[in-house]
């Protein structure tokens, strides 16, 4: 009961939502599937914050090291929660101005939308900006050309970045570009090709789109051995040990 | 750290620190004018049943207009929003209190902010709503479909939340495991048709694509067939270094290092797209802090002495 009913219910419902696409008759089945999907998907996040309440409740009462830290992230998580939950400087719904809840959870002027764009935004932002001193660093450190497949790799990223940047201009823009008014010719092509800011399309339209086109046709049959293999049982891992 | 790169950045701080001080000597920053509307309804006599007011952000060349007025909520925000991008930007310096403190507080909020919109977008209209859908019109989402029945299957959703919640009671964790195979036989079931049909199917159908270009004179347009060629060719190559049931050697062997050098280009080229969204990032956070924090673009004509003008266009402003 503890493993088989799981196995059953995953297998269902994945081949459920399978089926739906191929069987008109059962395309609402695959609608309400996704619509619990979503709800169930909600409640993970609720267990998220139960968890995290848990274990940073439990560092602060135990008072391990760094638990003042563990305070702070319970204070600003109650906070949101309590903002968010009461909609607190929210106004209602114009039209439902008789229902006090009917406004926008997230309306401009909210507590809830004064912390994503003061707190939230900013900060994640800052944190994924803070990410272009690392890979800088590192690219410095571990890039170096020592055979073809690293040039190549090394190459493409100066080129892609100087293209995207006034650099091309200043660097190439003396090479001619195509005339609007005319056939263009096989040299013409050719010089207005070797513009770093052309240059840099033609990687990422033919080069890159190769690449990528032939990683996503891996990536979508992996996905779907994987998938086969949780909804037929034969991947049972989800299930955990089976010590609880 | 040795003593020279503390000496190095204690220098850092005493010029900002500095500087900081010399704005809020010489001139008005950080602050968030805004706008008031008044929203009024009216009541079936013509009454005004209800009224209140909503304010939208103006810019501070507008501060002298009727009607503006500093936002003391937004330039708090505006401020608290400062002080913590530096402290995030302390994390360069390493690890440090600060750091810490802004660290707990995007986590803490984040998640909370994460189950807030998971409750108005998912739990009230889709689980509560179809439940007792009467009961949640009446003063949740009054724009609930008022023919609306309720929908007891909605009880199973309900359940398996309530199973799912179980994981964090200290015995009968196996009770989580069945809202959990739905989740995962769900991602299975969706994940396998939409990859299949996007990665897979479409995919190869838009690599199958004429290699003898014509532009539109009707002559052949050598550099776009080139590119379809070049482009098929390495599609081809490269599925065929993922195909390890072939040894790599002759002709597989060499299609596949052809491959190999596809791919270098391709993490190459997402590299350097990657590092250039971030400098985007870092140039966006930099203009917060000098533009909309410190007023360094001098946006009304008396917050800024002329010493700005000099430093801005040096910073590209």
């Amino acid at each position: 009961m503890k493993r088989t009913a799981p196995l059953l219910i995953a297998a269902t419902v994945g081949f459920i939502i399978i089926f739906s696409t191929f069987i008109p008759y059962t395309e609402s089945w695959g609608e309400d599937s996704m619509i619990w999907f979503d709800i169930l998907a909600a409640v993970a996040f609720v267990l998220g914050g139960g968890n995290l309440l848990k274990m940073n409740l439990k560092k602060v009462s135990d008072r391990r090291p760094g638990w003042a830290y563990s305070a702070i992230m319970i204070a600003a998580f109650l906070i949101t929660l309590t903002v968010g939950l009461l909609k607190v400087g929210t106004h209602p719904n114009a039209v439902y101005w008789n229902k006090p809840w009917s406004g926008d959870y997230i309306g401009e002027g909210s507590a809830l939308w004064w912390i994503y764009e003061y707190l939230i935004y900013p900060l994640t932002s800052t944190m994924f900006a803070m990410l272009a001193f690392y890979i800088a660093s590192a690219a410095f450190r571990a890039f170096r050309a020592k055979n073809v497949e690293a040039s190549l790799l090394l190459g493409t990223a100066f080129i892609v970045l100087l293209g995207r940047t006034y650099a091309a201009i200043i660097l190439t823009g003396w090479l001619p570009e195509l005339a609007h008014d005319a056939e263009p010719s096989f040299f013409g092509q050719l010089w207005n090709g070797l513009r770093l800011e052309k240059l840099t399309e033609t990687i990422m339209g033919v080069f890159n789109l190769a690449g990528s086109r032939a990683i996503n046709i891996g990536i979508a049959l992996g996905i779907a051995s994987t998938s086969l293999k949780v909804l037929l049982g034969v991947d049972r891992s989800y299930l955990g040990t089976g010590e609880d | 750290m040795n003593n020279r790169t503390n000496a190095v950045w204690a220098i850092i701080f005493v010029i900002a620190a500095i500087f900081l001080g010399w704005r809020i000597a010489t001139g008005n920053f950080g602050r968030i004018y805004v706008k008031g509307d008044p929203v009024s309804v009216k009541a079936e006599d013509g009454s005004v049943a209800a009224s209140w007011q909503t304010y939208t952000k103006v810019p501070p060349r507008d501060h002298l207009e009727s009607g503006v007025s500093v936002s003391i909520p937004r330039t708090i925000g505006l401020w608290a929003s400062a002080i913590l991008t530096l402290c995030i930007f302390s994390f360069l310096y390493g690890d440090n209190p600060f750091y810490k403190t802004a660290e707990s507080i995007v986590v803490g909020a984040s998640a909370a902010y994460l189950m807030v919109i998971g409750f108005w977008t998912q739990i009230i209209p889709n689980l509560i709503g179809n439940i007792v859908p009467d009961w949640t019109r009446a003063w949740a989402t009054p724009g609930l479909d008022p023919e609306a029945k309720a929908d007891l299957v909605y009880l199973l959703p309900l359940i398996l939340s309530i199973m799912l919640l179980w994981r964090l009671a200290p015995v009968g964790g196996w009770i989580s495991r069945w809202p959990l195979a739905f989740f995962i036989g769900a991602t299975a079931g969706f994940r396998l048709i939409g990859f299949m049909e996007a990665d897979f199917v479409a995919q190869i159908r838009a690599t199958i694509i004429p290699i003898w270009v014509r532009n539109p004179a009707g002559g052949v347009d050598i550099w776009a067939s080139v590119g379809a060629l070049t482009m098929i060719l390495g599609v081809i190559s490269c599925l065929i270094y993922f195909f390890f049931s072939l040894e790599h050697k002759g002709i597989v062997g060499r299609t596949a290092r052809l491959g190999i050098w596809f791919l270098m280009v391709t993490f190459g080229a997402g590299f350097g797209y990657t590092v250039m969204g971030r400098i985007a990032l870092l140039s966006q956070r930099l203009e917060f802090l000098f533009y909309e924090w410190l007023w360094l673009n001098n946006p009304t004509a008396d917050a800024v002495s002329g010493t700005a003008s000099l430093i801005m266009p040096a910073l590209g402003g």
